[in-house]
């Protein structure tokens, strides 16, 4: 924000007597099942997010189990692909995004002073699909034959010619995950746009804001691409036509070519939420403004834009012609330059402000230098000669589990930490918190740092075995990964209490030095807020 | 500053939603099942589940838009709403665009990048030589590297008919707008009427075509990635005329039924946005798929 805002309400007087349902809140399951209100459905995405990270998490530790010793210990090849496909996709789908999506839901009316999204029904169509279309994918697990075990990226032929028959339930969940995304961001992009409350100019928008309409862009411009992807998988592999197969004169290479079109921007719909959040928190426990608002969003809007120019970046081993290795080359590494602009500005802000660190900011900070290592070895991975040396290695593992992992899911545990009061009403529990966060930051480190060493000396990635010298490292890689799982159960124990509603009542403001419309309003956050939009100064 | 700020509508809880995942839960597991059913004849339920699921889905969209045209006609609606009506259609129709642009880039990578190189350019003669020897790389691909052979379909005749037809539709659509808006309902009912006429016929030639293809040319979805281009393109763009018209229909029904006004029909304006979006599909398909 440029300026602290002020909230004021044009007719107080006549607010009081027009609120019969203003204090009415459905009961039952009909409530969850029937909601228009944003709050609900944010509740909804975030539970489901939550419920999703755990699944994809119980895989992630299957596999850790498996390359605990090297040799085959516990699981089956094949199941041992259907695990690596199936944790990416949920950790994608239905973890990370869905997590987004729950705190737009959630924040966006409020910071903008919206009564709610604009198209609150189909709000409530866009978050029950994804349920049933994880049903859909999980239960592929245990048809004949297996379910997805092509990597979350399923690229023909292994998707195609050597799928099993689940790849058609694969694909319409894919199918329908789309969809629900689709209408989520034409919801959100339709919010920003329509409903913004008298006052609340583009650039007095919250970052978060800001980040979410240009994550919402992406999103609807790069989700139908998906869907012809797996169209063409789906016509391959069941109907005889021959995209990805050179007989037919197609090409395996432009399936990678219409994934990664889809694949480069959904990285970004997956990290600039996550900027959107760090931008909210650091201000506000280093009670400064925000250094570089402008630059922050023309960063954001940089990024985005050439998201779309970078997709072969993925794809340097596959015998492009040089010109295009040479090009989507620069073009990533051009990246970096609004990406530093961004972490200039976190640390920038922080500069001589008076810092405090409460659980929210040490997420925050830990967001700051984990993302920064993993936007690093990123830069390194652009390099297309260095890349064919780490092409399918741990190193590129190492690299999107520290943006993914410590980037985008600690952003996402930094947001609720942050909100959670605002939601409640009630302080969550400190002692909790903190145990969460620490045992969280020294597990994820011994989990995936490890992986840039044995992914540097040549330990592939997707094999269940590996040979005897990387043993020692993934020991404790796996020592590492079973406590990071076991510190969300800290989390999830947290989660129950807060939603309990037990703790410490809170402030409106609930941090000294918040700023925004969405701590001026009473804690816990009415059902129904800005019924009449507040004036923005 | 001081602008008039109307209340928004927020619906109350609504039933359909949830009405509308289980549709497209049933259509994605029975769609799922009846494509690995049909195709590897095996019997099973997935038939069963995806007309299940539609009929869920069609039950849905009776309910929902009676709810909202409903809502509509007893006054709910604000300007402010019917702005995020028309951006959300907006946006919708970009989606749209972007679902074609992926068949369109696999169109344009086949011709110019996958087809030239297993024909041997760029660095590729060893490719050629090898593995796919004697292949020619012709476009559009008669003759696969595999050695399938198909005929190429001409732009004249059928398709050239049928650009015309989807042109004029969007000129009577325009008009049977331009009737509405100056509350000329009798040029409005014909217009829309006309429309959806020209609609049915492009449908009733398009499968003239398909079969012409089938019969005389060899042309199939089988048939290297000329057919496969061809039939998903014109495919995909056939099912959106069909809900176009089926969306043309459902407003000339309204229509007659003395719905909309001169400054309230967004309904109608959506399905009209909708109807020239196809029209514009059409003209990047005759050009790119047919005449270049």
């Amino acid at each position: 924000m440029s300026k602290a805002t002020e909230v004021m309400h044009p007719d107080e007087a006549a607010h009081g007597h027009d609120d019969h349902h203003d204090h009415h809140i459905p009961k039952g399951i009909t409530r969850w099942l029937f909601t228009t209100n944003h709050k609900d459905i944010g509740t909804l995405y975030l539970w489901f997010a939550f419920i999703m990270f755990l699944i994809g998490g119980a895989m992630a530790m299957v596999i850790r189990a498996e390359l605990f010793q090297p040799g085959l210990q516990i699981v089956e090849p094949n199941f041992f692909n259907q695990m690596t496909t199936v944790h990416g996709l949920i950790m994608v789908f239905g973890a990370v995004m869905p997590a987004f999506t729950g705190l737009a839901n959630w924040l966006v009316p409020m910071m903008i002073g919206a009564p709610d999204m604009a198209l609150p029904r189909m709000n409530n169509w866009s978050f029950w699909i994804l349920p049933f279309a994880f049903l859909i994918l999980l239960s592929s697990l245990f048809v004949e034959g297996g379910g997805p075990a092509f990597g979350w990226t399923f690229y023909a032929p292994l998707s195609t010619t050597y799928s099993s028959d689940s790849t058609a339930l694969f694909v319409f969940s894919v199918h329908i995950m789309g969809i629900s995304s689709i209408m989520g961001a034409i919801n959100v992009i339709v919010t920003i746009f329509n409903m913004r409350a008298p006052g609340m100019t583009w650039m007095k928008m919250p970052l978060f804001v800001w980040t979410w309409l240009i994550t919402a862009f992406l999103l609807i411009a790069v989700m139908p691409v998906l869907a012809g992807a797996v169209t063409m998988v789906l016509t391959d592999k069941f109907f005889g036509t021959s995209f990805f197969d050179a007989a037919g004169g197609g090409d395996p290479v432009m399936f990678q070519h219409i994934f990664w079109f889809f694949g480069h921007p959904e990285v970004y719909i997956m990290i600039l939420p996550a900027f959107g959040i760090i931008s909210q928190i650091i201000p506000t426990f280093s009670r400064k403004r925000l250094f570089g608002y402008a630059s922050m969003v023309y960063a954001t809007a940089s990024i985005a834009l050439l998201s779309f120019i970078v997709w072969a970046h993925h794809m340097f081993t596959t015998g492009m012609p040089l010109f295009a290795e040479m090009f989507f080359m620069f073009a990533t590494m051009l990246i970096s330059v609004p990406t530093g602009v961004k972490v200039f500005n976190w640390v920038a802000t922080m500069w001589r402000g008076s810092l405090s660190f409460e659980i929210p900011m040490l997420f925050a900070i830990a967001f700051i230098v984990l993302f920064t290592i993993g936007g690093l070895s990123g830069l390194m991975l652009a390099i297309t000669p260095v890349d064919f040396q780490y092409h399918d290695t741990y190193f590129v593992v190492a690299h999107f589990h520290y943006v993914l992992v410590t980037g985008a899911i600690f952003s996402i545990m930094a947001a609720v930490y942050y909100w959670l009061p605002k939601w409640t009403g009630k302080m969550f529990d400190i002692t909790l918190a903190k145990w969460h966060f620490w045992c969280s930051l020294i597990s994820v480190n011994v989990l995936f740092f490890p992986m840039h060493f044995v992914g540097l000396a040549g330990m592939p990635r997707r094999i269940p075995d590996y040979s005897l010298q990387f043993a020692d490292f993934n020991k404790w890689i796996s020592i590492g990964g079973f406590a990071f799982g076991l510190s969300q159960l800290i989390f999830l124990a947290l989660l129950i209490k807060a939603c309990k509603k037990q703790g410490e009542p809170v402030s409106d403001q609930v941090w000294e030095g918040a700023e925004g419309l969405e701590w001026e309003i009473p804690s816990p956050a009415p059902y129904h807020t800005f019924e009449t939009p507040p004036v923005v100064k | 500053m001081q602008q008039e700020y109307q209340k928004y509508y927020v619906p109350a809880q609504s039933p359909w939603p949830i009405v509308g995942a289980v549709a497209l839960f049933l259509i994605a597991v029975g769609a799922g099942n009846f494509v690995i059913e049909s195709t590897q004849d095996k019997s099973g339920y997935g038939g069963y589940l995806l007309t299940a699921g539609i009929l869920t889905l069609l039950v849905m969209l009776f309910g929902w838009f009676k709810n909202q045209i409903d809502e509509s006609m007893s006054g709910l609606y604000s300007d402010q709403l019917g702005r995020s009506y028309r951006q959300g259609m907006s946006w919708f129709i970009f989606s749209e665009v972007m679902f074609f642009a992926a068949f369109f880039g696999a169109l344009f990578y086949a011709r110019f990048i996958a087809v030239p190189w297993l024909g041997g350019a760029s660095n590729n003669a060893m490719t050629n030589e090898v593995l796919w020897p004697g292949f020619e790389a012709l476009w559009p691909l008669v003759s696969t590297p595999g050695g399938t052979t198909t005929q190429e379909m001409s732009a004249g005749g059928l398709p050239t008919i049928n650009t015309i037809i989807l042109l004029i539709s969007s000129v009577t659509l325009h008009f049977a707008h331009v009737g509405l808006e100056q509350n000329k309902r009798k040029q409005l009912t014909l217009m829309l009427g006309a429309t959806i006429l020209l609609g049915a016929v492009f449908l009733y030639l398009q499968v003239q075509e398909y079969v012409h293809a089938y019969q005389d040319l060899g042309l199939t979805l089988q048939s290297g990635i000329y057919g496969n281009t061809f039939f998903m393109l014109t495919g995909f763009h056939g099912m959106h005329v069909t809900l176009g018209t089926i969306i043309l229909i459902v407003l000339f029904l309204r229509v007659l039924k003395g719905h909309f006004t001169p400054d309230s029909h967004f309904a109608f304006q959506a399905g009209s946005w909708y109807w020239h979006f196809v029209d514009v599909v059409w003209v990047m398909l005759y050009l790119f798929v047919y005449v270049l």
